[in-house]
């Protein structure tokens, strides 16, 4: 092949038409190895990440069913039939429930938790890792644990025995939307597996407040216990706050895997995600309409992102660093 | 009181007079303390506990009449029954589920690393740009693009195949932006040093950043595995016959059967654990720390 012997021929020419640096070659270069270090990751990430994004920009405005090579240009038809659709709006209701019972919860339990462990005198990383080795758990695991042992609606159920002593009668957890009982189901399990990763925030934290706060405080005459935690540890953990609260609300938008294990048959209670997952690998395999809620979902997901970044103050512990 | 922190905080401590300060403690005693903890403990072990019990129990036993604390008779056999059984793959995706975990994280460390070492130390005019393009993606959950990444890999015709599963997932921009926070707060002088000895940046990465920094990089292989083990929904679109699930769509599928075996489900769901328990046991050290380390706590 003749393009060898030119590329031979060409390739000494750039290392000698820059004479200023006699001993440093291209491979010396801090343009060339920045390129050689971030390249790999930068290639995968436009092509898994920025092109199915654009590619699902321009199906969503496609009739694309069964198809992803649509010839029928329906403009912002999919986005309005998506934004019309119940199950969709509902779905984002769904999600919105869900984060307002999953962030707070978890954000005071891993704190609780947190204040509690970093209180023990001994035996300290054994109950940190009790509290932390749910997080080797998978939703798919977990799902499992609760629908067919703690919450099963029948009378072998942990949770039905145990209310069975107090006399009460027996709660189908999953299999009934009214009154909404799914959400304990939900929330708990969530819980029990996330709480853990975020302790271990809150401690880190928690162990980085200098100590002489909590003596200039006591000279202060602030009693130990609710004014202390009220008034030195609650803003020394302000950061922290931010940070675990923003990734609990990305989590909780992303929910999917204990929505799909404990609602499966059910019509009721589905997070966007599921709901988008049926739209678009379901039966119709409708892209158009999956992608244009993936990107109606994206936008949300963006200005919650920002607004809640404004509201608490996100990137200020980055600034001062 | 507010007005006085920023005086206090300045003064400096007392060098070495040890001393055990009580953070915002004095509420509970100590027996109520650990009261409170064990409860709490117990609480989040109680799952653990009916996950092992019912593994090893009868159909009849789990389902019984009268709740019992211990199985009636424990159920060994239980084990090789899940292994023997034709309708569900489970051996076969036990063993998908510890190559994509394990080549995802290789893969996730290798790439993911290089590129945080990169834009937190090569100069370059441009890699602020790079760095927000880069942090863009952070904004968009990897979940939600997972139809159009679908779209994508299965017109590359990776659907049921090892490279569909893992190579899409090994782009994230979280972990690159993890790294690259470590690697800003990692000394500069020791590379500086390796730098006048003659390496190169790419030298002084393998030979001196990465030998120094085996702690961080053992907490993110730990956190990485745990993920690549446990994800569900992407191995759950592209593992679409039985040969290609990995562990989690095996159980998913286990548990909507129209027939479910209990003890079964059970069993295999212990087993789906097992592995990340024994990561967890080893190597909570480190994962304990590198969490702390991540930079996420502000």
């Amino acid at each position: 092949m003749s393009t060898t012997n030119t590329r031979d021929l060409a390739r000494p020419a750039p290392a000698k038409a820059s004479p200023a640096k006699p001993r440093r070659g291209l491979r010396g270069s801090p343009t060339f190895n920045f390129w050689l270090f971030t390249g790999p990751f930068l290639i995968g990430l436009a092509i898994f990440v920025y092109a199915p994004i654009l590619w699902s920009l321009w199906l969503s405005f496609f009739e694309a069913r069964f198809t992803v090579t649509p010839d029928k240009f329906v403009g912002f038809e999919n986005y309005t039939y998506m934004l019309t659709n119940d199950d969709f709006v509902g779905s984002l209701g769904t999600f919105t429930a869900f984060a307002a019972f999953i962030v707070p919860t978890t954000w005071a339990l891993s704190l609780g938790l947190a204040l509690l462990v970093n209180r023990l005198r001994f035996m300290r990383a054994f109950f940190r890792s009790v509290f932390f080795l749910p997080t080797a758990c998978s939703y798919v695991a977990a799902s499992m644990i609760w629908k067919m042992s703690i919450f099963s609606g029948v009378r072998f159920g942990l949770m039905n025995t145990v209310l069975g002593w107090f006399g009460i009668e027996n709660i189908a957890w999953l299999a009934d939307p009214n009154p909404p009982w799914y959400w304990v189901v939900i929330v708990s399990a969530r819980l029990w597996l996330q709480a853990g990763f975020y302790m271990i925030l809150f401690i880190a934290a928690l162990q980085n407040i200098p100590g002489e706060l909590y003596e200039a405080a006591a000279i202060d005459g602030a009693k130990p216990g609710w004014q202390t935690f009220r008034y030195i540890t609650l803003p020394q953990l302000r950061a922290t706050s931010t940070a675990v609260v923003l990734l609990l609300l990305v989590a909780a938008y992303q929910a999917f895997d204990e929505f799909y294990n404990l609602l499966s048959k059910t019509t009721w209670g589905r997070p966007p995600l599921l709901e988008l997952y049926y739209k678009a690998l379901g039966e119709s395999q409708d892209y158009g309409a999956g992608s244009a809620g993936a990107l109606i979902l994206t936008v949300l997901i963006c200005a919650v992102t920002l607004l809640q970044g404004k509201l608490m103050g996100f990137g200020r512990g980055e600034e001062s660093k | 009181m507010t007005t006085t922190m920023p005086e206090v905080r300045e003064s400096t401590p007392p060098p070495d007079k040890p001393r055990r300060v009580k953070h915002g403690g004095g509420v509970m005693s100590s027996t109520g303390l650990y009261i409170a903890t064990g409860i709490a403990g117990l609480l989040f072990l109680v799952p653990f506990y009916l996950l092992v019990r019912n593994a090893l129990s009868t159909d009849a036993d789990i389902t019984g009449e009268n709740w019992k604390f211990f199985p009636t008779d424990i159920q060994w056999g239980n084990i090789s029954e899940l292994f023997n059984d034709g309708t569900v793959p489970f051996a076969q995706s036990l063993w998908n589920s510890a190559v994509v975990a394990t080549l995802h994280t290789v893969g996730v460390l290798l790439v993911c690393s290089l590129a945080g070492y990169g834009l937190a130390r090569i100069p370059y005019k441009h890699a602020n740009k790079v760095f927000y393009a880069v942090l863009g993606t952070l904004m968009v959950p990897t979940a939600v693009t997972f139809v159009p990444s679908f779209v994508l890999v299965s017109s590359l015709g990776w659907v049921d195949t090892y490279q569909g599963l893992i190579v899409p997932g090994l782009f994230s921009g979280f972990t690159c932006f993890l790294f690259r926070q470590y690697f800003l707060g990692f000394p500069k002088e020791l590379e500086e040093a390796a730098r006048v000895d003659g390496l190169g940046y790419w030298g002084a990465y393998w030979r001196i950043v990465v030998p120094n920094s085996l702690n961080f990089f053992a907490a993110m292989a730990t956190i990485t595995f745990i993920q690549g083990w446990n994800s569900f929904l992407w191995p759950l679109v592209i593992g679409q016959s039985p040969d290609a699930w990995t562990v989690q769509v095996a159980l998913s599928n286990y548990m909507s059967n129209q027939t479910v075996i209990f003890h079964m489900v059970f069993m295999a769901t212990a087993f789906s654990i097992l592995p990340l328990v024994f990561v967890f046991l080893f190597l909570q050290r480190w994962l304990v720390q590198g969490i702390a380390q991540t930079g996420i706590k502000g």
